[in-house]
């Protein structure tokens, strides 16, 4: 299939905006054949993941188009970056490795993107509006901007999050489109008690199950009883974008484009109807953690980025002192942080030993010492990434047991809610 | 005897080496170690496996958007995989490729092929892809000895 350009792509391959510009259009367009769309079509935000150091490569990617003048033409937010800008020295950041962070930080700024360095841009005043095309990159705020708030991203890989916020176009493909934004499989939640529904800890473990068996089809959550808050619909994203490659979700009665179960699979009947029972729930919530032996190193908290209602949420959980074997840490952005501390909400959080990270996370840098292996946290997506790029342990708890166990010393969970 | 699969190359190019395969999609990101080549996801049957060299056939990636980052900075290392073979139009994968392309002139072929030729594929078995999707297998499974 031929794809239409406009006047203004085809100037832009040709390098009326700039060499950079007709890079980012080159790799637009080509992309484009890969998925035999038909047109580009406008976008009027976009959110970087690129931002991530990962080697060489990224870095020179990053500094060619900035070096050969590339700026973004729409509003564009940045993900995490690899180091807390103003505070890695206080962890085991390598010096090598953080001056090569910075550089890449600076270069998406220097291409005029806004340094939210957040993965979650949705809470924050940049969030896109019900219908908005959009060019977003980081799975779980993919997954929230299409889910929840129904704006329109295909999901977007590193390197091509660039690409469309310098030149504002993308291909007519994918999520973009309506025909592409219906459920396909039906998750039918049968037996669960509405007490276990309105735990926090229920949702990443709907979404890790919910990610791994719909693979990368669209799931459609149905029967539950309680309305989500939006945390939880973020906790519950992170996790299903994580075990799958999950875009968009619907919950029938809870997201913009599920008022109806019918309405939610666009008139169909779903391809498969996956029943979700207290003993597959137990099983998914087993499979997130992969230790939870005697010893504990660190409770980690805010992946994706706690919100201030989090922190509202912890500050009265927080008496006594963590254990001085255990670090507590709460990886936030910059923006969050400050209203918290505004708000009285670190000052529990101080009191108790526990200590903050902005701008980056605990796998995208490498900030952990050695030392620590023995991980605990209430989030199911660094419950689902830890083992692998920290090669460390991890135990999956709620919000209270994380709290409890670093006070204690020892992975302690309250099993009641998972045993009715 | 060698097999032919008919493939279409998302990204063309010529590449050969011994198969790895699993059902199972995966994540670069948390999955993949671009200083190694090592699949590290645990939860991953394809876990400890060196992928560098071998031509990688995955149904599609899951995960992290950072995927193509990981990818990229391994084709530039000498750590990628040899080729990528998949079972539909995939953003991340192809995307890496087209940028090695654009910044190192270094060819990754990524190509797309139906579920049932991907069925026949195991690991172990040496596969050639050619740059117009023609894969050639030598070794494994064959047509006539499917169950």
């Amino acid at each position: 299939m031929d794809l239409a350009l406009t006047e203004r792509d085809r100037g832009l391959l040709a390098g009326d905006e700039g060499p950079a510009a007709a890079l980012a259009m080159r790799i637009i367009a080509r992309m484009a054949g890969i998925f035999q769309a038909a047109s580009l079509l406008d976008i009027t935000q976009a959110h970087i993941d690129s931002t991530i150091y990962i080697g060489e490569a990224n870095l020179e990617f990053a500094e060619r188009l900035a070096g050969d003048g590339a700026r973004v033409s729409i509003p564009t937010t940045l993900n995490v970056s690899g180091l807390d800008e103003h505070g890695w020295r206080e962890w085991s950041v390598p010096s090598a490795w953080a001056e090569k962070a910075l550089r890449q930080m600076a270069a998406y700024q220097q291409m005029g993107c806004l340094p939210t360095w957040t993965c979650a841009p949705y809470q924050t005043e940049h969030a896109p509006r019900f219908g908005q095309q959009i060019a977003w990159g980081e799975s779980n705020a993919i997954v929230f901007a299409n889910s929840v708030l129904g704006a329109r991203t295909e999901r977007y890989p590193d390197l091509l999050d660039i690409c469309a916020a310098i030149t504002g176009r993308v291909p007519a493909f994918g999520l973009h489109l309506d025909e592409n934004r219906h459920g396909e499989v039906l998750f039918q939640i049968e037996g669960v008690p509405p007490m276990l529904q309105r735990d926090d800890s229920f949702y990443p473990v709907l979404g890790h199950l919910v990610g791994k068996t719909a693979g990368d089809r669209v799931p459609v959550i149905d029967g539950l009883s309680i309305e989500p808050s939006a945390d939880q619909l973020k906790a519950l994203g992170a996790a299903a974008a994580s075990s799958g490659n999950i875009g968009l979700f619907h919950i029938v009665g809870v997201t913009p484009e599920a008022p109806t179960r019918q309405a939610a699979l666009a008139g169909g009947a779903p391809g498969q109807v996956v029943r979700v029972d207290l003993p597959s729930l137990r099983q998914a919530r087993r499979e997130l953690t992969t230790g939870a032996g005697e010893g504990l190193d660190l409770v980690v908290l805010g992946s994706p980025h706690f919100s201030l209602a989090e922190f509202r949420r912890l500050a009265p959980l927080l008496h006594g002192r963590r254990h001085p074997n255990v670090r507590f840490l709460v990886t936030t952005s910059r923006a969050v942080a400050h209203l918290a501390r505004r708000a009285g909400l670190l000052g529990p959080l101080d009191a108790f030993g526990g200590q903050l990270t902005v701008d980056t996370c605990i796998l995208a840098s490498p900030m952990l010492p050695p030392e620590v292996r023995r991980l605990m946290t209430n989030s199911g997506k660094y419950a689902y990434y830890a083992p692998g790029l920290l090669g460390a342990q991890v135990a999956f708890g709620s919000l209270e047991d994380c709290v409890r166990s670093a006070a204690a010393g020892r992975v302690s969970r309250d099993e009641t809610l998972w045993t009715a | 005897m060698d097999r032919v699969i008919v493939g279409k190359p998302l990204v063309p190019g010529e590449a050969s080496g011994q198969a790895l395969v699993s059902r199972e999609p995966l994540s670069f990101w948390g999955g993949f170690d671009h200083r190694t080549g090592e699949i590290i996801d645990r939860r991953h049957p394809l876990s400890g496996q060196v992928a560098a060299g071998r031509v990688l056939a995955l149904p599609y990636a899951r995960g992290s958007s950072t995927t193509t980052a990981v990818l990229l900075e391994a084709v530039r290392a000498g750590t990628a995989p040899a080729a990528i073979l998949t079972t539909g139009p995939e953003t991340f994968f192809a995307l890496a490729a087209i940028v090695a392309e654009e910044m190192y002139r270094r060819p990754f072929p990524v190509v797309t092929i139906d579920s049932a030729d991907f069925d026949l594929l195991e690991s172990g078995m040496h596969l050639r892809v050619a740059p117009d999707g023609t894969i050639t297998s030598s070794g494994g499974k064959t047509g006539d000895d499917r169950p």
